[in-house]
Protein backbone atom coordinates (compact mmCIF):
# COMPACT_ATOMS: atom_id res chain seq x y z
CA UNK A 1 0.00 0.00 0.00
CA UNK A 2 1.40 3.28 -0.63
CA UNK A 3 2.32 5.71 1.89
CA UNK A 4 -0.48 8.33 0.63
CA UNK A 5 -3.32 5.37 0.41
CA UNK A 6 -2.08 4.30 3.97
CA UNK A 7 -2.73 8.34 5.15
CA UNK A 8 -5.77 8.61 3.46
CA UNK A 9 -6.80 4.84 5.45
CA UNK A 10 -5.51 6.38 8.72
CA UNK A 11 -7.17 9.74 8.34
CA UNK A 12 -10.52 8.48 7.40
CA UNK A 13 -10.52 5.58 10.25
CA UNK A 14 -9.73 8.76 12.88
CA UNK A 15 -12.45 10.42 12.05
CA UNK A 16 -14.63 7.84 12.33
CA UNK A 17 -13.44 6.59 15.39
CA UNK A 18 -13.01 10.02 16.61
CA UNK A 19 -16.99 10.51 16.18
CA UNK A 20 -17.97 7.43 17.59
CA UNK A 21 -15.97 8.37 20.72
CA UNK A 22 -17.22 11.75 21.66
CA UNK A 23 -20.90 10.49 20.94
CA UNK A 24 -20.22 7.62 23.09
CA UNK A 25 -18.51 9.78 26.15
CA UNK A 26 -21.74 12.48 25.78
CA UNK A 27 -24.23 9.87 25.92
CA UNK A 28 -22.26 8.81 29.53
CA UNK A 29 -24.68 8.56 32.55
CA UNK A 30 -24.46 12.28 34.46
CA UNK A 31 -23.10 11.66 37.96
CA UNK A 32 -26.67 12.98 39.48
CA UNK A 33 -28.66 10.53 36.82
CA UNK A 34 -30.20 7.55 39.32
CA UNK A 35 -28.34 4.33 38.60
CA UNK A 36 -29.76 1.67 35.98
CA UNK A 37 -32.42 -1.31 36.87
CA UNK A 38 -29.64 -3.91 36.14
CA UNK A 39 -26.80 -1.56 39.03
CA UNK A 40 -29.67 -1.60 41.86
CA UNK A 41 -30.51 -5.31 41.10
CA UNK A 42 -26.75 -6.87 41.53
CA UNK A 43 -26.10 -4.47 44.34
CA UNK A 44 -28.94 -5.75 46.18
CA UNK A 45 -28.50 -9.10 45.16
CA UNK A 46 -24.57 -8.88 46.10
CA UNK A 47 -25.89 -7.51 49.80
CA UNK A 48 -28.69 -8.95 50.89
CA UNK A 49 -27.93 -12.66 49.21
CA UNK A 50 -24.06 -12.94 49.53
CA UNK A 51 -22.97 -10.62 52.48
CA UNK A 52 -20.66 -8.66 50.46
CA UNK A 53 -20.23 -4.82 50.14
CA UNK A 54 -18.31 -4.73 46.85
CA UNK A 55 -20.86 -5.36 44.22
CA UNK A 56 -18.05 -6.14 41.21
CA UNK A 57 -17.07 -8.87 43.45
CA UNK A 58 -20.82 -10.20 44.01
CA UNK A 59 -21.20 -10.09 40.05
CA UNK A 60 -17.82 -11.80 39.25
CA UNK A 61 -18.04 -14.80 41.62
CA UNK A 62 -21.71 -15.18 41.89
CA UNK A 63 -23.19 -13.88 39.38
CA UNK A 64 -20.93 -15.11 36.54
CA UNK A 65 -18.97 -16.95 38.76
CA UNK A 66 -18.77 -19.52 36.04
CA UNK A 67 -17.04 -17.31 33.37
CA UNK A 68 -14.55 -16.86 36.20
CA UNK A 69 -13.24 -19.81 36.73
CA UNK A 70 -12.79 -19.83 32.77
CA UNK A 71 -10.60 -17.19 33.26
CA UNK A 72 -9.03 -18.59 35.90
CA UNK A 73 -8.08 -21.32 33.74
CA UNK A 74 -7.38 -19.44 31.34
CA UNK A 75 -4.37 -17.37 33.11
CA UNK A 76 -3.57 -20.82 33.97
CA UNK A 77 -2.97 -22.62 31.01
CA UNK A 78 -1.28 -19.55 29.78
CA UNK A 79 1.40 -19.95 32.22
CA UNK A 80 1.74 -23.19 31.98
CA UNK A 81 2.20 -23.43 28.32
CA UNK A 82 4.61 -20.04 28.15
CA UNK A 83 6.93 -22.02 30.81
CA UNK A 84 6.59 -25.44 29.14
CA UNK A 85 7.88 -23.66 25.74
CA UNK A 86 10.35 -21.38 27.32
CA UNK A 87 11.91 -24.47 29.36
CA UNK A 88 12.01 -27.00 26.09
CA UNK A 89 15.42 -26.66 25.43
CA UNK A 90 16.72 -25.22 28.85
CA UNK A 91 19.52 -26.83 31.31
CA UNK A 92 19.07 -26.16 34.56
CA UNK A 93 22.79 -25.55 35.59
CA UNK A 94 23.98 -23.91 32.29
CA UNK A 95 21.03 -21.26 34.01
CA UNK A 96 22.46 -21.26 37.24
CA UNK A 97 25.85 -20.17 35.99
CA UNK A 98 24.36 -17.74 33.97
CA UNK A 99 22.32 -16.18 36.69
CA UNK A 100 25.41 -16.54 38.56
CA UNK A 101 27.80 -14.95 36.33
CA UNK A 102 24.90 -12.07 35.52
CA UNK A 103 25.11 -11.50 39.34
CA UNK A 104 28.69 -10.75 38.61
CA UNK A 105 29.08 -8.97 35.52
CA UNK A 106 26.31 -6.51 36.10
CA UNK A 107 27.57 -3.05 37.21
CA UNK A 108 26.75 -2.92 41.24
CA UNK A 109 23.31 -1.69 41.91
CA UNK A 110 23.38 1.29 43.66
CA UNK A 111 23.27 1.11 47.18
CA UNK A 112 19.91 3.77 47.10
CA UNK A 113 18.65 1.53 44.58
CA UNK A 114 18.78 -1.69 46.53
CA UNK A 115 17.60 0.22 49.59
CA UNK A 116 14.78 1.35 47.74
CA UNK A 117 13.77 -2.38 46.43
CA UNK A 118 14.44 -3.77 49.91
CA UNK A 119 12.55 -0.87 51.83
CA UNK A 120 9.57 -1.37 49.43
CA UNK A 121 8.92 -5.19 49.59
CA UNK A 122 7.63 -5.58 53.09
CA UNK A 123 4.73 -2.71 52.30
CA UNK A 124 4.18 -4.51 48.88
CA UNK A 125 3.30 -7.88 50.42
CA UNK A 126 1.13 -6.38 53.20
CA UNK A 127 -0.71 -3.86 50.49
CA UNK A 128 -0.86 -7.30 47.83
CA UNK A 129 -2.28 -9.35 51.15
CA UNK A 130 -4.86 -6.74 51.88
CA UNK A 131 -5.54 -6.14 48.58
CA UNK A 132 -6.44 -9.86 47.94
CA UNK A 133 -8.26 -11.11 51.08
CA UNK A 134 -10.51 -7.49 51.37
CA UNK A 135 -11.93 -7.94 47.65
CA UNK A 136 -15.54 -9.18 48.78
CA UNK A 137 -15.80 -5.13 51.01
CA UNK A 138 -13.69 -3.08 49.22
CA UNK A 139 -12.33 -2.71 45.48
CA UNK A 140 -9.59 -4.86 44.17
CA UNK A 141 -9.90 -8.29 44.83
CA UNK A 142 -7.62 -11.68 43.81
CA UNK A 143 -6.10 -10.37 39.95
CA UNK A 144 -5.49 -7.02 41.42
CA UNK A 145 -3.72 -8.50 45.26
CA UNK A 146 -2.23 -11.19 43.16
CA UNK A 147 0.17 -9.06 40.45
CA UNK A 148 1.27 -6.85 43.02
CA UNK A 149 2.75 -10.11 45.17
CA UNK A 150 4.44 -11.08 41.43
CA UNK A 151 5.16 -8.06 40.79
CA UNK A 152 7.53 -8.09 44.51
CA UNK A 153 9.50 -10.95 43.59
CA UNK A 154 10.87 -9.09 40.63
CA UNK A 155 11.18 -6.26 43.13
CA UNK A 156 13.92 -8.26 45.07
CA UNK A 157 15.31 -8.74 41.31
CA UNK A 158 15.66 -5.13 40.44
CA UNK A 159 16.96 -4.73 44.18
CA UNK A 160 19.84 -6.85 42.98
CA UNK A 161 19.45 -9.81 44.67
CA UNK A 162 19.17 -12.44 41.79
CA UNK A 163 21.45 -14.91 43.39
CA UNK A 164 19.03 -14.50 46.75
CA UNK A 165 16.23 -15.08 44.96
CA UNK A 166 18.21 -18.33 43.38
CA UNK A 167 18.59 -19.35 46.39
CA UNK A 168 15.18 -19.26 47.47
CA UNK A 169 14.16 -21.26 44.11
CA UNK A 170 10.69 -19.47 44.11
CA UNK A 171 10.19 -21.48 41.22
CA UNK A 172 8.91 -24.83 42.50
CA UNK A 173 6.72 -22.66 45.09
CA UNK A 174 5.52 -20.17 42.13
CA UNK A 175 4.10 -23.37 40.17
CA UNK A 176 2.28 -24.82 43.60
CA UNK A 177 0.86 -21.57 43.98
CA UNK A 178 -0.37 -21.28 40.70
CA UNK A 179 -1.66 -25.19 40.41
CA UNK A 180 -3.42 -24.64 44.19
CA UNK A 181 -5.27 -21.83 43.48
CA UNK A 182 -6.90 -23.09 40.08
CA UNK A 183 -7.30 -26.26 42.24
CA UNK A 184 -8.90 -24.35 44.69
CA UNK A 185 -11.59 -22.56 42.90
CA UNK A 186 -12.27 -25.64 40.65
CA UNK A 187 -13.18 -27.05 43.96
CA UNK A 188 -15.17 -24.50 45.43
CA UNK A 189 -17.17 -24.45 42.43
CA UNK A 190 -17.54 -28.10 42.75
CA UNK A 191 -18.39 -27.82 46.73
CA UNK A 192 -21.47 -25.85 45.31
CA UNK A 193 -22.38 -28.77 43.19
CA UNK A 194 -22.29 -31.39 46.41
CA UNK A 195 -23.02 -28.81 49.24
CA UNK A 196 -25.93 -26.71 47.46
CA UNK A 197 -27.63 -26.45 44.71
CA UNK A 198 -25.39 -26.06 41.75
CA UNK A 199 -21.53 -24.95 40.60
CA UNK A 200 -20.62 -21.98 42.87
CA UNK A 201 -24.02 -22.14 44.57
CA UNK A 202 -22.90 -20.51 48.32
CA UNK A 203 -22.05 -23.70 50.51
CA UNK A 204 -20.25 -21.65 53.72
CA UNK A 205 -21.88 -19.28 56.50
CA UNK A 206 -22.79 -15.80 55.01
CA UNK A 207 -21.27 -13.96 58.21
CA UNK A 208 -22.41 -10.52 58.43
CA UNK A 209 -22.25 -7.80 55.34
CA UNK A 210 -18.77 -5.63 56.35
CA UNK A 211 -17.39 -8.21 58.28
CA UNK A 212 -13.96 -9.39 57.64
CA UNK A 213 -15.06 -12.78 57.71
CA UNK A 214 -18.60 -12.30 55.05
CA UNK A 215 -19.38 -13.08 51.81
CA UNK A 216 -19.35 -17.12 52.10
CA UNK A 217 -17.51 -18.88 49.17
CA UNK A 218 -16.55 -15.18 47.67
CA UNK A 219 -14.16 -14.85 50.32
CA UNK A 220 -12.86 -18.12 49.36
CA UNK A 221 -13.04 -17.65 45.63
CA UNK A 222 -11.41 -14.19 45.83
CA UNK A 223 -7.84 -15.79 48.08
CA UNK A 224 -7.36 -18.58 45.59
CA UNK A 225 -7.58 -16.28 42.70
CA UNK A 226 -4.95 -14.46 44.30
CA UNK A 227 -3.00 -17.15 45.27
CA UNK A 228 -2.86 -18.45 41.20
CA UNK A 229 -2.74 -15.42 40.22
CA UNK A 230 0.45 -14.44 42.18
CA UNK A 231 2.07 -17.88 40.64
CA UNK A 232 1.07 -17.34 37.33
CA UNK A 233 2.13 -13.75 36.66
CA UNK A 234 5.53 -14.85 38.62
CA UNK A 235 5.72 -17.92 36.13
CA UNK A 236 5.58 -16.20 33.32
CA UNK A 237 7.82 -13.15 34.97
CA UNK A 238 10.17 -15.78 35.81
CA UNK A 239 10.48 -18.10 32.62
CA UNK A 240 11.27 -14.60 30.69
CA UNK A 241 13.99 -13.49 32.99
CA UNK A 242 15.73 -16.87 32.41
CA UNK A 243 15.32 -16.45 28.87
CA UNK A 244 17.13 -12.73 29.20
CA UNK A 245 20.06 -14.20 31.50
CA UNK A 246 20.60 -17.25 29.24
CA UNK A 247 20.86 -14.85 26.47
CA UNK A 248 23.38 -13.05 28.53
CA UNK A 249 25.35 -15.33 29.32
CA UNK B 1 -19.70 15.91 33.23
CA UNK B 2 -17.62 17.10 36.00
CA UNK B 3 -14.60 19.48 35.48
CA UNK B 4 -12.60 16.73 36.99
CA UNK B 5 -13.78 14.37 34.35
CA UNK B 6 -13.02 16.76 31.47
CA UNK B 7 -9.29 17.40 32.74
CA UNK B 8 -8.42 13.40 32.73
CA UNK B 9 -9.92 13.12 29.58
CA UNK B 10 -7.74 15.04 28.06
CA UNK B 11 -4.75 13.98 30.18
CA UNK B 12 -5.64 10.36 29.04
CA UNK B 13 -6.02 11.61 24.88
CA UNK B 14 -2.21 13.36 25.52
CA UNK B 15 -0.64 10.30 27.22
CA UNK B 16 -2.09 7.58 24.40
CA UNK B 17 -0.82 10.21 21.25
CA UNK B 18 2.84 10.65 23.42
CA UNK B 19 2.69 6.76 23.64
CA UNK B 20 2.16 6.57 19.72
CA UNK B 21 4.66 9.37 18.92
CA UNK B 22 7.29 7.84 21.13
CA UNK B 23 9.02 5.34 18.62
CA UNK B 24 12.04 3.68 20.81
CA UNK B 25 10.98 0.73 22.23
CA UNK B 26 12.25 0.77 25.77
CA UNK B 27 11.05 4.48 26.23
CA UNK B 28 7.55 3.65 24.36
CA UNK B 29 7.00 0.77 27.73
CA UNK B 30 7.70 3.55 30.09
CA UNK B 31 5.18 5.53 28.23
CA UNK B 32 2.89 3.64 27.88
CA UNK B 33 2.88 2.78 31.76
CA UNK B 34 2.01 6.61 32.17
CA UNK B 35 -0.63 6.23 30.10
CA UNK B 36 -1.95 3.28 32.10
CA UNK B 37 -1.98 5.26 35.38
CA UNK B 38 -3.96 8.11 33.44
CA UNK B 39 -6.25 5.22 31.96
CA UNK B 40 -6.26 4.38 36.22
CA UNK B 41 -7.28 7.57 37.16
CA UNK B 42 -9.97 8.32 34.40
CA UNK B 43 -11.62 4.64 35.60
CA UNK B 44 -11.77 5.95 38.88
CA UNK B 45 -13.10 9.32 38.07
CA UNK B 46 -15.89 7.94 36.20
CA UNK B 47 -16.59 5.49 38.99
CA UNK B 48 -14.90 2.74 38.71
CA UNK B 49 -12.43 1.79 41.51
CA UNK B 50 -12.51 -1.77 40.60
CA UNK B 51 -11.35 -1.47 36.89
CA UNK B 52 -8.78 1.20 38.30
CA UNK B 53 -7.22 -0.78 40.24
CA UNK B 54 -6.94 -3.91 37.52
CA UNK B 55 -5.24 -1.10 35.14
CA UNK B 56 -3.01 -0.03 37.75
CA UNK B 57 -1.43 -3.70 38.19
CA UNK B 58 -2.03 -4.96 34.70
CA UNK B 59 -0.64 -1.64 32.89
CA UNK B 60 1.84 -0.45 35.50
CA UNK B 61 3.28 -3.81 36.94
CA UNK B 62 3.04 -6.64 34.53
CA UNK B 63 2.80 -5.38 31.02
CA UNK B 64 6.44 -2.89 31.42
CA UNK B 65 8.22 -5.84 33.11
CA UNK B 66 7.05 -8.36 30.20
CA UNK B 67 8.21 -5.78 27.43
CA UNK B 68 11.32 -4.87 29.74
CA UNK B 69 12.47 -8.45 29.84
CA UNK B 70 11.69 -9.60 26.17
CA UNK B 71 13.53 -6.35 25.19
CA UNK B 72 16.62 -7.39 26.97
CA UNK B 73 16.25 -10.69 25.65
CA UNK B 74 16.05 -9.60 21.90
CA UNK B 75 18.97 -6.29 22.54
CA UNK B 76 21.82 -8.70 21.46
CA UNK B 77 19.69 -10.37 18.59
CA UNK B 78 18.93 -7.11 17.48
CA UNK B 79 22.59 -6.23 16.75
CA UNK B 80 23.44 -9.23 15.69
CA UNK B 81 21.10 -8.88 12.44
CA UNK B 82 22.18 -5.32 12.12
CA UNK B 83 26.45 -6.71 11.99
CA UNK B 84 24.93 -9.14 9.28
CA UNK B 85 23.06 -6.64 7.07
CA UNK B 86 26.15 -4.36 7.16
Amino acid sequence: MSRRARGALFGAATVVLAVVLVSAVAELPRPSAPPPRSAKLSTSVSLHERHGTDTVAGVTFDLRGFDTLGEELILFVAAIGSAVLLRAQRDPELLERAAHAADERRPRTASALRALGALLVAPMLVLGGYIVTHGHLTPGGGFQGGVMLAGTLLLVYAAGQMAALERMHPQALVELADALGAAAFALVAVGGLVFASAALANFLALGVAGHFLSGGTIFVLEVSVGVEVTGAIALVLNELLDQTLIREG
Amino acid sequence: MTALQDVVLVVVALAGTATVTVREPLRQAVVAGFFGLALSVLFFVFGAPDVALSEIVVAAVAVPLMVLLALAKIAETDVDEEDDGA
